[in-house]
């Protein structure tokens, strides 16, 4: 099985890549687990056709320890077992550790027992690495393949850099590598390159470019993936071809994350000479 | 190992000492605790670093903020239910541990034999604890109908942002008793001491002033830290009862709330641990025009000075042959004991890191001895009490120091006691010493060595070179102390002894001193094996 997080900056398209990339690699016959590690537990939305799931957290503390998998794994799309962490109100507790929490209790439940034959489990993180909690997923090896979402604009590409540091931190102690950055076009000038030579400069690889297309829009709209919702369109073929590559890839590295002076010459070289 | 060295012309200059602890520290550490590490002269002004973040990695006697704020000032206090917000061995472990002791009247509360946690869970830490707070407060509520409940923030109160403070109001609005927070996450000072400062400011925003009392007595007091460890308070209340001087209230030894709230129609403040509990005094001062005086009723010469110094502010003569009276009487009975115990215990070595007073006060105990004591320090002091108060002026105000919010204290009008202020401006006249305290350091011998929060390998080497034949700090230190052949008395809770105030307190621990000093058991401990040769054995391994 392949565990595999994707984190990015907060509102870059995380959600909507990874359930676009899982809806690929459904078609393509895998076994995919996603779990959302996020409060609002937005995760699995367009995959399960709208926020119908119950989350880990919420159940535990109705339920109390006596939880069975059932009541947390709903099956969306093609098969998919979707699992959303859930935590607290905005401003209330610490998301961070309900993390840690819904995680164990997953294992403890036996969630990745062998059984259900998963070929591929897809961590879904809130925004940037911002606590101890949300790194939860590639400390203790959880997820051992990372991605980053990222764009062409300044702030993206600094969370990118960001999480990268926190990877190399965990990189050392165990088994989590980075995959490579998922270039989600904002339509930012010289994106493309600009994007290419920060993965280089990382030490990784840009896996893909999805180009911005208005499609991904209606599809939310209407709570399915694109590939779900329009399977014929060029922008289903856009993240068949993100999964393949993610299926195919082999490149997995410990990232050399960028100073912050690297970071902004890299954005002037990029964006406005030209 | 340097041979003991002879006591009776002076200490010896310890820089060799001094150089030896410090060469092994890394550069950048060694330059910060040679700061806190002062051979004393009394003669010179010297200036000590103290109130600073221990290094991390070293072994520090230092409690936390929580410790300083729940145990030491309101763990005292009887009739209110100390609530804790936290996971459950915050609470359990700080349960009854300071040996505080009270006295409650028949029929009257008393909750300090209980422990109250809000036993925080996971599930609590994810979405929140305020909504369990408000339970046990409301459950705390039903079961003992308390005239008051303080809430006491532990760290994770504060990473996760529960607002104690909110919950506090809401609570004190539904169920119209007096309930307040702290926020006293452990972790938000220097050590206990900031703890400290947070009860002072709740307890005299949230109680003093709330009640008025008329007036009961002539003569009018408080006592301010003052913790009734061991039934220390007994002892100096009964004296005053004698002398016909009425306790109004205490900060916070045999204490109550009810009696906080109308601490404002005392006279006078006496402060004893100036550290934990000078904020009190300077504020109600501010605000009601009460004057402070430092007294200390640890060794029966400090308790004479201390009692006439009293008497000499309401300059009573009544008040001032009742006072002399007690004093002949008293040391008379005193004297003898002394005299008996003291050539035995003569000449002996004492050395003391403790509180931010104590280390101080037990001096005079041993100094009646005729004891020297060769080094002593603090745990969690400021520059002030080593330095005295004149150096305040010039204390560097830190970021930890700004954590802690200073209250503004404006005169309340119709409390405000002007004929106090007169009366303390007639005294300073005549020379009479108010809101004054000299520290520690000008009244230790020269070469002396001052330590502030001592460390275990400092401990270690204090031993080495003094050779002491009595320690004295708190449990965490006792049996590592005890191990190297050295009795250790502690002072925070005086292992099961006390009382030591006052004169049959100084008589307790002349006898306690006896007992420990006067004993060649601490010298046999060596283990078998630095005194045998060495064991010879062979290893036969079976073949098959």
């Amino acid at each position: 099985m392949r565990k595999i997080a994707i984190y990015g900056k907060g509102g870059i398209g995380k959600s909507t890549t990874t359930q676009n990339t899982v809806a690929g690699l459904v078609e393509a016959g895998f076994n995919v687990k996603v779990v959302g590690c996020d409060p609002k537990a937005d995760s699995t939305r367009l995959l399960l056709g709208g926020l119908a799931q119950k989350t880990v957290l919420d159940t535990l503390r109705e339920e109390g320890e006596d939880i069975d998998l059932e009541d947390i794994v709903k099956i969306g799309y093609g098969g998919v077992r979707c699992v959303e962490s859930g935590g607290p109100e905005p401003g209330v507790g610490c998301a961070g550790r309900g993390i840690i929490t819904s995680i164990n209790l997953l294992e403890q439940l036996g969630a990745w027992d062998e059984k259900y034959k998963i070929d591929y489990t897809f961590y879904d993180v809130l925004g940037d690495v911002v606590c101890g909690g949300f790194a939860m997923p590639i400390r203790e090896g959880k997820a051992e393949e990372i991605y980053i979402v990222v764009s062409g604009e300044m702030m993206a590409m600094y969370a990118a850099n960001n999480i990268c540091k926190g990877i190399s931190k965990y990189a050392q102690a165990g088994t989590v590598r980075l995959g490579g950055l998922i270039c989600n076009s904002r339509k930012v000038d010289n994106e493309r390159e600009m994007i290419e030579e920060l993965a280089r400069q990382l030490g990784t690889k840009m896996i893909h470019f999805v180009p911005r297309d208005n499609m991904v829009q209606r599809a939310e709209i209407n709570r399915k993936t694109v590939i779900e919702f329009d399977p014929s369109h060029s922008q289903a073929d856009e993240y068949r071809a993100l999964s393949k590559a993610i299926n195919e890839n082999t490149q997995f590295v410990i990232p050399k994350p960028l100073a912050m002076e690297e970071l902004e010459t890299l954005l002037i070289d990029f964006g406005i000479v030209n | 190992m340097p041979k003991r060295f002879d006591y009776s012309q002076g200490l010896p200059n310890p820089i060799i000492l001094r150089e030896e602890i410090l060469k092994k520290y890394p550069p950048k550490l060694a330059k910060k605790r040679a700061k806190a590490i002062v051979i004393n002269d009394p003669d010179v002004e010297q200036e000590i670093m103290a109130n600073v973040r221990t290094a991390p990695g070293i072994i520090t006697q230092r409690g936390c903020t929580y410790a300083g704020c729940k145990g030491v000032v309101l763990g005292p206090t009887r009739d209110i239910i100390n609530l804790v917000h936290g996971p459950i061995g915050c609470s359990f472990y700080a349960w009854l541990t300071r040996r505080n002791q009270t006295r409650p009247a028949e029929g009257e509360d008393n909750f300090m034999t209980y422990a109250f946690s809000t036993d925080m869970q996971d599930e609590n830490i994810v979405f929140g604890g305020e909504a369990k707070l408000k339970e046990a407060v409301r459950e705390a509520y039903e079961i003992f109908k308390p005239k008051a409940i303080g809430i006491f923030s532990t760290c994770p109160v504060g990473l996760i942002g529960d607002d104690v403070h909110s919950v506090a109001r809401d609570m004190k609005a539904e169920l119209g008793i007096n309930i307040f927070g702290f926020s006293c996450e452990g972790y938000r000072g220097v050590s206990q001491s900031a703890g400290h400062h947070i009860a002072n400011n709740g307890v005299f925003k949230n109680v003093v002033g709330l009640n008025d009392r008329p007036r009961e007595g002539k003569f009018q007091v408080n006592l301010l830290g003052e913790y009734n460890i061991g039934g220390d308070a007994f002892e100096i209340e009964r004296l005053f009862e004698e002398a016909g001087i009425t306790l109004i209230s205490t900060f916070s030894g045999n204490s109550t709330i009810k009696s906080m709230e109308y601490a404002h129609t005392a006279d006078l403040n006496m402060v004893m641990c100036h550290r934990s509990i000078n904020y009190i005094a300077e504020m109600m001062e501010e605000k009601y025009g009460i004057p402070w005086i430092k007294v200390s009723f640890v060794g029966a010469e400090s308790t004479c000075k201390s009692l006439r110094k009293i008497a000499d502010f309401f300059g009573d003569t009544e008040l001032k042959a009742k006072v002399e009276e007690i004093i002949v009487r008293e040391m008379a009975k005193v004297s003898a004991i002394k005299d008996e115990i003291k050539p035995r215990v003569e000449g002996k070595v004492a050395m003391m890191f403790v509180g931010g007073s104590r280390a101080h006060h037990y001096q005079d105990l041993f100094s009646e001895l005729g004891i020297h004591v060769v080094s002593a320090g603090y745990e969690f002091a400021h520059r002030d009490d080593y330095e005295g108060r004149k150096v305040i002026p010039n204390i560097k105000i830190d970021a930890d120091t700004r954590n802690i919010e200073e209250l503004t204290v404006t005169k309340d009008e119709e409390h405000f006691r002007d004929d106090l202020v007169t009366k303390k401006a007639e005294l300073v006249k005549l020379g009479y010493e108010f809101k004054n305290y000299d520290g520690m350091m000008p009244d230790m011998k020269k070469n002396s060595l001052v330590i502030d929060d001592v460390n275990h390998w400092e401990t270690e080497k204090l031993i080495e070179f003094y050779k002491p034949d009595i320690f004295c700090a708190g449990i965490k230190e006792k049996y590592v102390v005890q191990k190297l052949g050295v009795p250790l008395k502690q002072l925070h809770s005086y292992d099961y002894g006390g009382p030591y105030t006052c004169f049959d307190g100084a008589v307790n621990f002349y006898l306690e001193m006896e007992r420990m000093l006067a004993t060649n058991i601490w010298k046999l401990i060596d283990a078998p094996w630095k005194n045998e040769s060495e064991l010879v054995g062979s290893l036969a391994i079976e073949q098959y």
